[in-house]
Protein backbone atom coordinates (compact mmCIF):
# COMPACT_ATOMS: atom_id res chain seq x y z
CA UNK A 1 0.00 0.00 0.00
CA UNK A 2 1.36 3.62 -0.94
CA UNK A 3 1.41 5.86 2.77
CA UNK A 4 -0.16 9.38 1.99
CA UNK A 5 1.60 10.45 4.77
CA UNK A 6 5.36 11.41 4.89
CA UNK A 7 6.87 9.44 8.17
CA UNK A 8 9.15 11.44 8.74
CA UNK A 9 7.67 14.39 8.54
CA UNK A 10 4.51 12.89 10.67
CA UNK A 11 7.18 11.99 13.32
CA UNK A 12 8.40 15.69 13.47
CA UNK A 13 4.83 16.54 13.98
CA UNK A 14 4.21 14.14 16.53
CA UNK A 15 6.97 15.99 18.37
CA UNK A 16 5.81 18.94 18.57
CA UNK A 17 1.81 18.17 19.22
CA UNK A 18 3.36 16.62 22.35
CA UNK A 19 5.34 19.15 23.43
CA UNK A 20 2.61 21.73 22.72
CA UNK A 21 0.34 19.87 25.09
CA UNK A 22 2.76 19.93 27.61
CA UNK A 23 3.40 23.66 27.66
CA UNK A 24 -0.30 24.07 27.92
CA UNK A 25 -0.82 21.30 31.31
CA UNK A 26 1.97 24.00 32.55
CA UNK A 27 0.17 27.33 31.65
CA UNK A 28 -3.09 25.19 33.06
CA UNK A 29 -1.44 24.49 36.40
CA UNK A 30 0.10 28.05 36.65
CA UNK A 31 -3.21 29.65 36.77
CA UNK A 32 -4.56 26.96 39.35
CA UNK A 33 -1.83 27.52 41.63
CA UNK A 34 -2.58 31.27 41.51
CA UNK A 35 -5.61 30.90 43.09
CA UNK A 36 -4.43 28.51 45.51
CA UNK A 37 -1.82 31.18 46.05
CA UNK A 38 -4.25 33.99 46.82
CA UNK A 39 -6.49 32.15 48.51
CA UNK A 40 -3.48 30.78 51.21
CA UNK A 41 -2.63 34.55 51.65
CA UNK A 42 -6.12 35.20 52.88
CA UNK A 43 -6.23 32.20 55.01
CA UNK A 44 -2.77 32.95 56.69
CA UNK A 45 -3.38 36.87 57.13
CA UNK A 46 -7.22 35.77 58.39
CA UNK A 47 -5.59 32.97 60.81
CA UNK A 48 -2.52 35.62 62.09
CA UNK A 49 -5.01 38.03 62.93
CA UNK A 50 -8.15 36.10 64.16
CA UNK A 51 -6.77 32.92 65.80
CA UNK A 52 -5.77 34.74 69.38
CA UNK A 53 -9.21 35.58 70.03
CA UNK A 54 -11.24 32.87 68.98
CA UNK A 55 -11.72 31.41 72.16
CA UNK A 56 -15.03 29.75 73.95
CA UNK A 57 -15.84 33.45 75.43
CA UNK A 58 -15.59 35.21 72.24
CA UNK A 59 -18.63 32.63 70.60
CA UNK A 60 -21.05 32.83 73.32
CA UNK A 61 -20.52 36.45 74.11
CA UNK A 62 -22.89 39.54 73.61
CA UNK A 63 -21.36 42.54 71.66
CA UNK A 64 -19.39 45.04 73.35
CA UNK A 65 -17.67 48.30 72.36
CA UNK A 66 -14.70 46.75 74.62
CA UNK A 67 -12.52 44.11 72.68
CA UNK A 68 -11.74 41.71 75.55
CA UNK A 69 -15.34 41.67 76.67
CA UNK A 70 -16.84 41.38 72.63
CA UNK A 71 -18.45 37.95 71.72
CA UNK A 72 -20.29 37.21 68.98
CA UNK A 73 -23.22 35.11 69.50
CA UNK A 74 -25.90 37.63 68.66
CA UNK A 75 -24.22 38.12 65.18
CA UNK A 76 -24.55 34.47 64.69
CA UNK A 77 -27.82 34.16 66.16
CA UNK A 78 -28.64 36.54 63.26
CA UNK A 79 -27.30 34.57 60.64
CA UNK A 80 -29.06 31.68 61.94
CA UNK A 81 -32.29 33.46 61.85
CA UNK A 82 -31.89 34.78 58.39
CA UNK A 83 -30.97 31.00 57.29
CA UNK A 84 -34.15 29.85 58.89
CA UNK A 85 -36.12 32.19 56.70
CA UNK A 86 -34.12 31.99 53.40
CA UNK A 87 -34.27 28.55 53.04
CA UNK A 88 -38.00 27.68 52.61
CA UNK A 89 -38.63 31.09 50.88
CA UNK A 90 -36.11 30.38 48.15
CA UNK A 91 -36.77 26.72 48.34
CA UNK A 92 -40.64 27.16 47.41
CA UNK A 93 -40.21 29.91 45.22
CA UNK A 94 -37.07 29.55 43.33
CA UNK A 95 -38.16 25.47 42.97
CA UNK A 96 -41.57 26.23 42.50
CA UNK A 97 -40.87 28.69 39.70
CA UNK A 98 -38.18 26.52 38.14
CA UNK A 99 -41.04 23.72 37.99
CA UNK A 100 -43.03 26.17 36.00
CA UNK A 101 -40.62 27.56 33.74
CA UNK A 102 -38.92 24.08 32.73
CA UNK A 103 -41.94 22.08 32.83
CA UNK A 104 -44.91 23.63 32.45
CA UNK A 105 -44.78 26.89 30.58
CA UNK A 106 -44.78 26.49 26.91
CA UNK A 107 -41.88 27.49 25.06
CA UNK A 108 -42.61 31.25 23.67
CA UNK A 109 -42.20 34.95 24.00
CA UNK A 110 -43.49 34.88 27.74
CA UNK A 111 -41.24 31.96 28.65
CA UNK A 112 -37.98 33.50 26.95
CA UNK A 113 -38.83 37.12 28.48
CA UNK A 114 -38.79 35.70 32.02
CA UNK A 115 -36.45 33.67 31.47
CA UNK A 116 -33.77 36.43 30.13
CA UNK A 117 -34.96 38.86 33.31
CA UNK A 118 -34.31 36.25 35.72
CA UNK A 119 -30.95 36.15 34.75
CA UNK A 120 -30.34 39.34 34.05
CA UNK A 121 -31.73 39.79 37.74
CA UNK A 122 -28.53 37.27 38.71
CA UNK A 123 -26.26 39.76 37.65
CA UNK A 124 -27.62 43.09 39.24
CA UNK A 125 -25.47 44.12 42.52
CA UNK A 126 -26.48 43.82 45.81
CA UNK A 127 -26.79 46.48 46.86
CA UNK A 128 -29.87 47.41 44.73
CA UNK A 129 -31.53 44.51 46.20
CA UNK A 130 -30.91 46.26 49.19
CA UNK A 131 -32.44 48.84 48.26
CA UNK A 132 -35.55 47.23 47.49
CA UNK A 133 -35.93 45.05 50.38
CA UNK A 134 -35.68 48.70 52.22
CA UNK A 135 -38.56 49.97 50.39
CA UNK A 136 -40.61 47.22 50.53
CA UNK A 137 -40.21 44.97 53.94
CA UNK A 138 -38.69 47.61 55.77
CA UNK A 139 -40.78 50.90 54.71
CA UNK A 140 -43.56 49.47 52.82
CA UNK A 141 -44.86 46.60 54.39
CA UNK A 142 -43.27 48.15 57.45
CA UNK A 143 -41.65 45.31 59.47
CA UNK A 144 -38.44 47.54 60.08
CA UNK A 145 -34.91 46.02 60.14
CA UNK A 146 -35.77 42.62 61.30
CA UNK A 147 -35.17 39.05 60.49
CA UNK A 148 -37.64 38.89 58.46
CA UNK A 149 -36.53 41.84 55.99
CA UNK A 150 -33.38 40.55 56.27
CA UNK A 151 -34.03 36.98 55.16
CA UNK A 152 -36.52 38.05 52.64
CA UNK A 153 -33.97 40.23 50.74
CA UNK A 154 -31.58 38.05 50.92
CA UNK A 155 -34.02 35.62 49.75
CA UNK A 156 -34.68 37.81 46.73
CA UNK A 157 -30.97 38.27 46.08
CA UNK A 158 -30.24 34.32 45.75
CA UNK A 159 -33.40 33.44 44.05
CA UNK A 160 -32.17 34.15 40.63
CA UNK A 161 -29.27 31.71 41.13
CA UNK A 162 -31.03 29.37 42.33
CA UNK A 163 -33.64 29.60 39.82
CA UNK A 164 -31.01 29.08 36.93
CA UNK A 165 -29.39 26.12 38.99
CA UNK A 166 -33.08 24.41 39.82
CA UNK A 167 -34.00 24.44 35.94
CA UNK A 168 -30.68 23.20 35.21
CA UNK A 169 -30.93 20.15 37.36
CA UNK A 170 -34.43 19.28 36.41
CA UNK A 171 -33.37 19.99 32.24
CA UNK A 172 -30.59 17.12 33.51
CA UNK A 173 -33.21 14.23 34.48
CA UNK A 174 -33.25 12.02 31.41
CA UNK A 175 -36.13 12.75 29.10
CA UNK A 176 -36.62 8.88 29.12
CA UNK A 177 -37.70 8.46 32.34
CA UNK A 178 -40.56 11.24 32.26
CA UNK A 179 -41.78 9.59 29.18
CA UNK A 180 -41.91 6.09 30.91
CA UNK A 181 -44.25 7.45 33.37
CA UNK A 182 -46.25 9.29 30.80
CA UNK A 183 -46.42 6.23 29.22
CA UNK A 184 -47.99 4.51 31.64
CA UNK A 185 -50.80 7.31 32.10
CA UNK A 186 -49.14 9.84 34.79
CA UNK A 187 -49.99 12.72 34.67
CA UNK A 188 -47.72 15.65 34.24
CA UNK A 189 -47.33 16.22 37.82
CA UNK A 190 -47.40 12.57 38.83
CA UNK A 191 -45.13 12.58 36.74
CA UNK A 192 -42.90 15.92 38.11
CA UNK A 193 -43.71 14.72 41.71
CA UNK A 194 -42.52 10.75 41.52
CA UNK A 195 -39.85 10.70 38.68
CA UNK A 196 -38.31 14.24 37.96
CA UNK A 197 -38.06 15.92 41.52
CA UNK A 198 -36.31 12.75 43.04
CA UNK A 199 -34.18 12.92 40.21
CA UNK A 200 -33.69 16.43 40.54
CA UNK A 201 -33.69 16.79 44.14
CA UNK A 202 -30.00 16.05 44.40
CA UNK A 203 -28.56 18.87 42.37
CA UNK A 204 -31.20 21.05 43.59
CA UNK A 205 -29.98 21.11 47.11
CA UNK A 206 -26.62 21.57 46.16
CA UNK A 207 -27.49 24.72 44.20
CA UNK A 208 -29.87 25.92 46.95
CA UNK A 209 -27.28 25.36 49.29
CA UNK A 210 -24.28 26.95 47.29
CA UNK A 211 -26.70 29.78 47.12
CA UNK A 212 -27.59 30.13 51.09
CA UNK A 213 -23.93 30.06 51.31
CA UNK A 214 -23.66 33.51 49.44
CA UNK A 215 -26.34 34.71 51.35
CA UNK A 216 -25.20 34.76 54.34
CA UNK A 217 -22.33 36.31 53.31
CA UNK A 218 -23.50 39.10 51.67
CA UNK A 219 -23.04 42.85 53.93
CA UNK A 220 -24.27 45.52 51.19
CA UNK A 221 -27.60 44.66 51.45
CA UNK A 222 -27.68 44.45 55.09
CA UNK A 223 -26.31 47.99 55.40
CA UNK A 224 -28.77 49.39 53.75
CA UNK A 225 -31.14 47.90 55.39
CA UNK A 226 -29.59 49.75 58.54
CA UNK A 227 -28.92 46.44 60.16
CA UNK A 228 -27.37 47.77 63.40
CA UNK A 229 -23.49 46.84 63.91
CA UNK A 230 -23.65 47.28 67.78
CA UNK A 231 -26.57 45.24 69.41
CA UNK A 232 -26.67 44.08 72.32
CA UNK A 233 -30.30 41.35 72.62
CA UNK A 234 -30.01 38.26 71.02
CA UNK A 235 -32.69 37.91 68.07
CA UNK A 236 -35.22 35.49 69.28
CA UNK A 237 -37.95 35.51 66.27
CA UNK A 238 -38.90 36.63 62.91
CA UNK A 239 -39.58 40.01 64.27
CA UNK A 240 -36.61 40.63 66.11
CA UNK A 241 -33.79 43.14 65.38
CA UNK A 242 -30.63 41.80 64.65
CA UNK A 243 -27.23 41.78 63.15
CA UNK A 244 -25.43 39.44 61.04
CA UNK A 245 -21.78 37.76 60.85
CA UNK A 246 -20.40 39.77 57.78
CA UNK A 247 -22.04 42.86 59.73
CA UNK A 248 -19.50 42.32 62.50
CA UNK A 249 -16.92 41.67 60.25
CA UNK A 250 -17.44 45.39 58.43
CA UNK A 251 -18.21 47.72 61.71
CA UNK A 252 -15.25 46.15 63.23
CA UNK A 253 -13.16 46.30 59.87
CA UNK A 254 -14.17 49.98 59.40
CA UNK A 255 -13.45 51.18 63.15
CA UNK A 256 -9.99 48.70 63.49
CA UNK A 257 -8.42 52.64 63.07
CA UNK A 258 -9.94 53.45 66.40
CA UNK A 259 -9.04 50.37 68.21
CA UNK A 260 -6.58 48.44 66.99
CA UNK A 261 -8.11 44.76 68.60
CA UNK A 262 -11.23 45.23 66.22
CA UNK A 263 -8.82 44.22 63.68
CA UNK A 264 -8.43 40.97 65.57
CA UNK A 265 -11.79 40.54 66.46
CA UNK A 266 -13.12 40.69 62.43
CA UNK A 267 -10.63 38.42 61.40
CA UNK A 268 -11.90 35.77 64.51
CA UNK A 269 -15.32 36.46 62.68
CA UNK A 270 -14.03 35.83 59.60
CA UNK A 271 -13.07 32.38 60.66
CA UNK A 272 -16.32 31.56 62.23
CA UNK A 273 -17.77 32.49 59.05
CA UNK A 274 -15.88 30.89 56.53
CA UNK A 275 -15.89 27.64 59.20
CA UNK A 276 -19.95 27.82 58.67
CA UNK A 277 -19.70 28.21 54.95
CA UNK A 278 -17.30 25.40 55.09
CA UNK A 279 -19.99 23.45 56.78
CA UNK A 280 -22.27 24.27 54.32
CA UNK A 281 -20.68 23.50 51.32
CA UNK A 282 -19.86 19.86 53.00
CA UNK A 283 -23.25 19.51 53.41
CA UNK A 284 -23.85 20.09 49.17
CA UNK A 285 -20.74 17.50 48.60
CA UNK A 286 -22.37 15.16 50.54
CA UNK A 287 -25.92 15.22 49.51
CA UNK A 288 -24.20 15.02 45.82
CA UNK A 289 -22.23 12.52 46.58
CA UNK A 290 -24.48 10.48 48.20
CA UNK A 291 -27.73 10.63 46.46
CA UNK A 292 -26.68 11.34 43.12
CA UNK A 293 -28.16 8.65 40.78
CA UNK A 294 -26.00 7.67 37.58
CA UNK A 295 -28.23 6.95 34.37
CA UNK B 1 -65.82 11.17 4.94
CA UNK B 2 -63.42 14.01 4.66
CA UNK B 3 -60.62 14.67 6.38
CA UNK B 4 -61.52 16.23 10.10
CA UNK B 5 -58.86 18.55 10.99
CA UNK B 6 -58.14 17.98 14.35
CA UNK B 7 -55.33 20.01 15.74
CA UNK B 8 -54.55 18.09 18.60
CA UNK B 9 -55.80 19.88 22.00
CA UNK B 10 -57.83 22.44 19.67
CA UNK B 11 -61.34 22.65 19.61
CA UNK B 12 -62.74 19.80 17.33
CA UNK B 13 -65.73 20.25 15.37
CA UNK B 14 -68.55 18.37 17.70
CA UNK B 15 -71.37 17.03 15.01
CA UNK B 16 -68.23 15.81 12.77
CA UNK B 17 -66.31 14.17 15.73
CA UNK B 18 -70.35 12.05 16.43
CA UNK B 19 -70.04 11.36 12.97
CA UNK B 20 -66.71 9.46 13.11
CA UNK B 21 -67.97 7.81 16.04
CA UNK B 22 -70.76 6.66 14.55
CA UNK B 23 -69.12 5.15 11.57
CA UNK B 24 -66.96 3.24 13.54
CA UNK B 25 -68.87 1.34 16.31
CA UNK B 26 -70.29 -0.49 13.11
CA UNK B 27 -66.96 -2.01 12.51
CA UNK B 28 -65.77 -5.55 13.26
CA UNK B 29 -65.01 -5.60 17.00
CA UNK B 30 -61.44 -7.24 15.99
CA UNK B 31 -59.92 -4.54 14.60
CA UNK B 32 -58.29 -2.52 18.10
CA UNK B 33 -56.64 0.47 15.90
CA UNK B 34 -58.50 1.87 13.00
CA UNK B 35 -56.55 4.73 11.00
CA UNK B 36 -57.91 6.47 8.52
CA UNK B 37 -56.29 8.98 6.53
CA UNK B 38 -53.39 10.07 9.27
CA UNK B 39 -51.47 12.94 8.28
CA UNK B 40 -48.92 14.06 11.03
CA UNK B 41 -46.50 17.54 10.88
CA UNK B 42 -43.25 18.28 12.93
CA UNK B 43 -43.81 21.92 12.37
CA UNK B 44 -42.94 22.15 8.45
CA UNK B 45 -41.75 18.43 8.08
CA UNK B 46 -44.86 16.46 6.73
CA UNK B 47 -43.96 13.12 8.63
CA UNK B 48 -47.47 10.85 8.34
CA UNK B 49 -48.40 11.31 4.90
CA UNK B 50 -52.53 9.37 4.56
CA UNK B 51 -52.05 6.37 6.53
CA UNK B 52 -54.82 4.07 6.75
CA UNK B 53 -54.12 0.96 8.59
CA UNK B 54 -56.03 -1.03 10.99
CA UNK B 55 -54.62 -3.06 13.97
CA UNK B 56 -55.92 -6.53 14.47
CA UNK B 57 -56.70 -7.94 18.11
CA UNK B 58 -54.07 -10.22 19.72
CA UNK B 59 -51.57 -10.30 16.76
CA UNK B 60 -48.62 -8.79 16.72
CA UNK B 61 -48.46 -6.10 13.95
CA UNK B 62 -44.95 -5.78 12.56
CA UNK B 63 -44.05 -2.06 10.97
CA UNK B 64 -40.96 -2.12 9.08
CA UNK B 65 -39.35 0.81 6.55
CA UNK B 66 -36.06 2.41 6.21
CA UNK B 67 -34.80 5.01 9.19
CA UNK B 68 -36.70 7.97 9.03
CA UNK B 69 -39.48 6.69 7.19
CA UNK B 70 -42.00 7.87 10.38
CA UNK B 71 -42.49 3.95 12.12
CA UNK B 72 -41.61 5.57 15.87
CA UNK B 73 -44.23 8.80 14.92
CA UNK B 74 -46.95 6.57 13.68
CA UNK B 75 -46.60 4.24 17.49
CA UNK B 76 -46.00 7.10 19.35
CA UNK B 77 -49.48 8.65 17.77
CA UNK B 78 -51.14 5.72 18.53
CA UNK B 79 -50.83 6.74 22.66
CA UNK B 80 -50.09 10.21 21.53
CA UNK B 81 -46.55 10.57 23.44
CA UNK B 82 -45.59 12.20 19.94
CA UNK B 83 -47.74 15.50 21.73
CA UNK B 84 -44.46 15.88 23.63
CA UNK B 85 -42.56 17.26 21.02
CA UNK B 86 -43.37 21.02 20.77
CA UNK B 87 -45.44 21.91 17.52
CA UNK B 88 -47.16 18.93 16.49
CA UNK B 89 -50.00 18.39 14.36
CA UNK B 90 -52.31 16.09 12.79
CA UNK B 91 -55.06 16.04 10.67
CA UNK B 92 -57.46 12.47 10.02
CA UNK B 93 -58.09 10.00 13.14
CA UNK B 94 -57.49 6.74 14.82
CA UNK B 95 -59.97 5.34 16.42
CA UNK B 96 -59.18 3.08 19.25
CA UNK B 97 -61.94 -0.07 20.13
CA UNK B 98 -64.62 2.92 18.57
CA UNK B 99 -63.38 6.58 20.20
CA UNK B 100 -61.37 8.61 18.20
CA UNK B 101 -58.31 9.35 20.67
CA UNK B 102 -57.25 12.14 18.26
CA UNK B 103 -60.64 13.92 19.53
CA UNK B 104 -60.37 16.43 22.42
CA UNK B 105 -62.93 13.97 24.46
CA UNK B 106 -60.36 11.59 25.17
CA UNK B 107 -57.90 12.20 27.88
CA UNK B 108 -54.40 10.63 27.47
CA UNK B 109 -54.24 9.66 30.59
CA UNK B 110 -56.95 7.13 29.97
CA UNK B 111 -55.14 6.37 26.68
CA UNK B 112 -51.88 5.50 28.18
CA UNK B 113 -53.70 3.26 31.28
CA UNK B 114 -54.88 0.85 28.17
CA UNK B 115 -51.87 1.65 25.74
CA UNK B 116 -48.15 0.27 27.47
CA UNK B 117 -45.19 0.95 25.86
CA UNK B 118 -41.89 -0.62 25.96
CA UNK B 119 -39.11 2.30 24.15
CA UNK B 120 -35.93 1.45 22.32
CA UNK B 121 -33.63 2.00 24.82
CA UNK B 122 -34.36 0.37 28.38
CA UNK B 123 -36.20 2.79 30.94
CA UNK B 124 -36.20 1.73 34.42
CA UNK B 125 -36.44 4.43 36.94
CA UNK B 126 -33.64 4.80 39.22
CA UNK B 127 -35.72 2.52 41.95
CA UNK B 128 -35.61 -0.81 43.29
CA UNK B 129 -37.17 -3.62 40.81
CA UNK B 130 -40.43 -3.45 43.34
CA UNK B 131 -40.61 -0.29 42.10
CA UNK B 132 -40.64 0.42 39.10
CA UNK B 133 -43.33 -2.28 38.50
CA UNK B 134 -45.30 -0.89 41.20
CA UNK B 135 -45.20 2.51 40.02
CA UNK B 136 -47.84 2.02 37.15
CA UNK B 137 -50.51 0.77 39.55
CA UNK B 138 -49.49 3.29 42.44
CA UNK B 139 -50.15 6.37 40.11
CA UNK B 140 -53.58 4.49 39.39
CA UNK B 141 -54.11 5.30 42.99
CA UNK B 142 -53.76 1.38 44.04
CA UNK B 143 -52.38 1.43 47.71
CA UNK B 144 -53.03 -1.77 48.91
CA UNK B 145 -49.86 -3.38 49.84
CA UNK B 146 -50.49 -7.30 49.17
CA UNK B 147 -52.75 -5.96 45.67
CA UNK B 148 -49.21 -4.65 44.92
CA UNK B 149 -47.22 -7.39 45.69
CA UNK B 150 -49.77 -9.85 43.41
CA UNK B 151 -49.71 -7.12 40.76
CA UNK B 152 -45.58 -7.36 40.99
CA UNK B 153 -45.63 -10.92 40.91
CA UNK B 154 -48.24 -11.43 37.75
CA UNK B 155 -46.24 -8.64 35.94
CA UNK B 156 -42.77 -10.01 36.36
CA UNK B 157 -44.31 -13.98 35.92
CA UNK B 158 -46.06 -12.70 32.93
CA UNK B 159 -42.85 -11.10 31.75
CA UNK B 160 -41.26 -14.53 32.20
CA UNK B 161 -38.62 -13.05 34.30
CA UNK B 162 -39.97 -13.47 38.35
CA UNK B 163 -37.82 -16.57 38.69
CA UNK B 164 -34.50 -14.58 37.99
CA UNK B 165 -35.88 -11.35 39.56
CA UNK B 166 -38.16 -12.71 42.62
CA UNK B 167 -35.03 -12.68 45.16
CA UNK B 168 -33.60 -9.29 43.59
CA UNK B 169 -37.02 -6.84 44.61
CA UNK B 170 -35.36 -4.39 46.63
CA UNK B 171 -32.22 -3.84 44.55
CA UNK B 172 -31.92 -1.27 42.24
CA UNK B 173 -33.11 -2.05 38.72
CA UNK B 174 -29.93 0.04 36.98
CA UNK B 175 -27.99 -3.11 38.49
CA UNK B 176 -29.68 -5.46 35.74
CA UNK B 177 -28.19 -6.26 32.62
CA UNK B 178 -30.08 -4.47 29.10
CA UNK B 179 -31.87 -7.48 28.24
CA UNK B 180 -33.15 -7.66 32.01
CA UNK B 181 -34.03 -4.04 32.43
CA UNK B 182 -36.01 -4.34 29.03
CA UNK B 183 -38.10 -6.92 30.24
CA UNK B 184 -38.48 -5.43 33.45
CA UNK B 185 -39.98 -2.51 31.17
CA UNK B 186 -41.77 -4.90 29.69
CA UNK B 187 -43.23 -6.21 33.00
CA UNK B 188 -43.93 -2.86 34.05
CA UNK B 189 -45.63 -2.03 31.14
CA UNK B 190 -47.97 -5.45 31.97
CA UNK B 191 -48.30 -3.88 34.96
CA UNK B 192 -50.76 -1.38 34.37
CA UNK B 193 -52.71 -4.39 32.40
CA UNK B 194 -53.07 -2.79 28.96
CA UNK B 195 -55.03 -3.97 26.09
CA UNK B 196 -52.13 -3.08 23.80
CA UNK B 197 -48.10 -3.21 23.93
CA UNK B 198 -46.62 -0.62 21.40
CA UNK B 199 -42.66 -1.77 21.32
CA UNK B 200 -40.72 0.57 19.35
CA UNK B 201 -37.07 -1.34 18.15
CA UNK B 202 -37.48 -3.33 21.59
CA UNK B 203 -34.59 -5.21 20.98
CA UNK B 204 -32.28 -2.63 19.03
CA UNK B 205 -29.90 -2.10 22.01
CA UNK B 206 -29.67 -5.88 23.06
CA UNK B 207 -27.80 -8.76 22.31
CA UNK B 208 -29.06 -11.89 20.61
CA UNK B 209 -29.54 -14.01 23.31
CA UNK B 210 -31.70 -11.43 25.06
CA UNK B 211 -33.50 -10.52 21.46
CA UNK B 212 -34.25 -14.58 21.56
CA UNK B 213 -35.94 -14.41 24.89
CA UNK B 214 -37.73 -11.04 23.96
CA UNK B 215 -39.08 -12.61 21.02
CA UNK B 216 -40.36 -15.63 22.83
CA UNK B 217 -41.85 -13.35 25.19
CA UNK B 218 -43.48 -11.09 22.65
CA UNK B 219 -44.74 -14.80 21.15
CA UNK B 220 -46.41 -15.46 24.45
CA UNK B 221 -48.08 -12.00 25.36
CA UNK B 222 -49.86 -12.29 22.08
CA UNK B 223 -52.05 -13.90 23.82
CA UNK B 224 -53.60 -11.76 25.76
CA UNK B 225 -52.48 -8.67 24.36
CA UNK B 226 -52.36 -6.93 20.97
CA UNK B 227 -49.07 -5.93 20.10
CA UNK B 228 -47.27 -3.41 17.55
CA UNK B 229 -44.19 -3.51 16.94
CA UNK B 230 -41.68 -1.24 14.85
CA UNK B 231 -38.36 -3.13 13.91
CA UNK B 232 -35.30 -2.72 11.75
CA UNK B 233 -34.67 -6.80 11.71
CA UNK B 234 -36.15 -8.43 9.09
CA UNK B 235 -35.96 -11.77 10.22
CA UNK B 236 -37.80 -10.65 13.23
CA UNK B 237 -40.58 -9.26 11.61
CA UNK B 238 -40.98 -12.36 9.85
CA UNK B 239 -40.32 -14.72 12.39
CA UNK B 240 -43.13 -12.96 15.12
CA UNK B 241 -45.20 -11.12 13.52
CA UNK B 242 -48.80 -11.79 11.92
CA UNK B 243 -49.26 -8.92 9.45
CA UNK B 244 -46.79 -6.30 8.63
CA UNK B 245 -46.70 -2.75 7.35
CA UNK B 246 -44.10 -1.50 5.08
CA UNK B 247 -43.65 2.29 5.67
CA UNK B 248 -41.89 4.50 3.26
CA UNK B 249 -40.91 8.56 3.51
CA UNK B 250 -44.16 8.71 5.48
CA UNK B 251 -46.91 6.40 3.72
CA UNK B 252 -47.49 3.03 4.28
CA UNK B 253 -46.68 1.38 0.99
CA UNK B 254 -48.20 -2.18 1.84
CA UNK B 255 -49.57 -3.94 4.79
CA UNK B 256 -50.66 -7.42 4.79
CA UNK B 257 -50.32 -10.71 6.04
CA UNK B 258 -46.62 -10.72 7.23
CA UNK B 259 -46.12 -14.55 5.01
CA UNK B 260 -47.09 -12.26 2.00
CA UNK B 261 -45.19 -9.46 2.48
CA UNK B 262 -41.90 -11.49 2.42
CA UNK B 263 -43.19 -14.03 0.13
CA UNK B 264 -45.19 -12.43 -2.69
CA UNK B 265 -45.28 -8.81 -2.10
CA UNK B 266 -47.07 -6.75 -4.56
CA UNK B 267 -45.25 -3.33 -4.38
CA UNK B 268 -41.75 -3.50 -6.27
CA UNK B 269 -40.35 -1.27 -3.03
CA UNK B 270 -41.64 -3.72 -0.57
CA UNK B 271 -39.23 -6.08 -2.33
CA UNK B 272 -36.61 -3.70 -2.92
CA UNK B 273 -36.52 -3.49 0.87
CA UNK B 274 -37.15 -7.03 2.13
CA UNK B 275 -34.46 -7.87 -0.19
CA UNK B 276 -32.36 -5.59 1.09
CA UNK B 277 -32.02 -3.52 -1.64
CA UNK B 278 -32.26 -0.70 -0.13
CA UNK B 279 -32.91 1.02 3.76
N1 LIG C 1 -39.03 15.54 17.47
C1 LIG C 1 -38.99 15.73 16.14
N2 LIG C 1 -38.97 16.98 15.64
C2 LIG C 1 -38.92 17.19 14.32
N3 LIG C 1 -38.89 16.21 13.40
C3 LIG C 1 -38.91 14.94 13.82
C4 LIG C 1 -38.96 14.64 15.23
N4 LIG C 1 -38.95 13.30 15.37
C5 LIG C 1 -38.91 12.79 14.12
N5 LIG C 1 -38.89 13.77 13.19
C6 LIG C 1 -38.85 13.58 11.73
O1 LIG C 1 -39.94 12.80 11.34
C7 LIG C 1 -39.55 11.80 10.41
C8 LIG C 1 -39.90 10.44 10.94
O2 LIG C 1 -39.12 10.16 12.08
P1 LIG C 1 -39.29 8.84 12.93
O3 LIG C 1 -38.51 9.01 14.19
O4 LIG C 1 -40.72 8.51 13.07
O5 LIG C 1 -38.58 7.77 11.99
P2 LIG C 1 -38.32 6.22 12.24
O6 LIG C 1 -38.95 5.51 11.11
O7 LIG C 1 -38.71 5.83 13.59
O8 LIG C 1 -36.76 6.13 12.06
P3 LIG C 1 -35.70 5.19 12.83
O9 LIG C 1 -35.80 3.87 12.17
O10 LIG C 1 -34.40 5.84 12.55
O11 LIG C 1 -36.07 5.17 14.27
C9 LIG C 1 -38.07 12.02 10.17
O12 LIG C 1 -37.92 12.75 8.99
C10 LIG C 1 -37.61 12.80 11.36
O13 LIG C 1 -36.55 13.66 10.98
MG1 LIG D 1 -37.64 5.16 15.38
Amino acid sequence: MIKQFDETQLKNRMNSRVRNNRIWKFIFFLSTLFGLFVLAILMIRVVMDGISFLHMDFLTGRLSTDPDRAGIMGALLGTVWVVLVVIPVTLIVGVGTAIYLELYAKRGKFKSFIETNISNLAGVPSIVYGLLGLTVFVRMMDFGNVVLAGGLTLSLLVLPILIVSAQEALRAVPGHLAEASYGMGATKWQTIRRVILPAALPSILTGSILSLSRAIGETAPLTVLGIPALLIPFPEGLFDTFTALPMQIYYWTLDSSLVAEYANLAGATIIVLLALLFLLNSVAIFIRNKFQHRY
Amino acid sequence: MGVIANKMGLQVNPTAKESIAKKINTQKNNIVYDTKELNLWYGHTHALKNINLEIHEKEVTAIIGPSGCGKSTYIKTLNRMVELVPGVRTTGSISYKGNNILGKTMKVEDLRTKVGMVFQKPNPFPKSIYENIAYGPKIHGIRNKKLLDQIVERSLRGAYIWDELKDRLNENAFGLSGGQQQRLCIARALAIQPDVILMDEPTSALDPKSTLKIEELVQELKKDYSIIMVTHNMQQAARISDRTAFFLNGEVVEFDNTNKIFSNPSDKRTEDYISGRFG
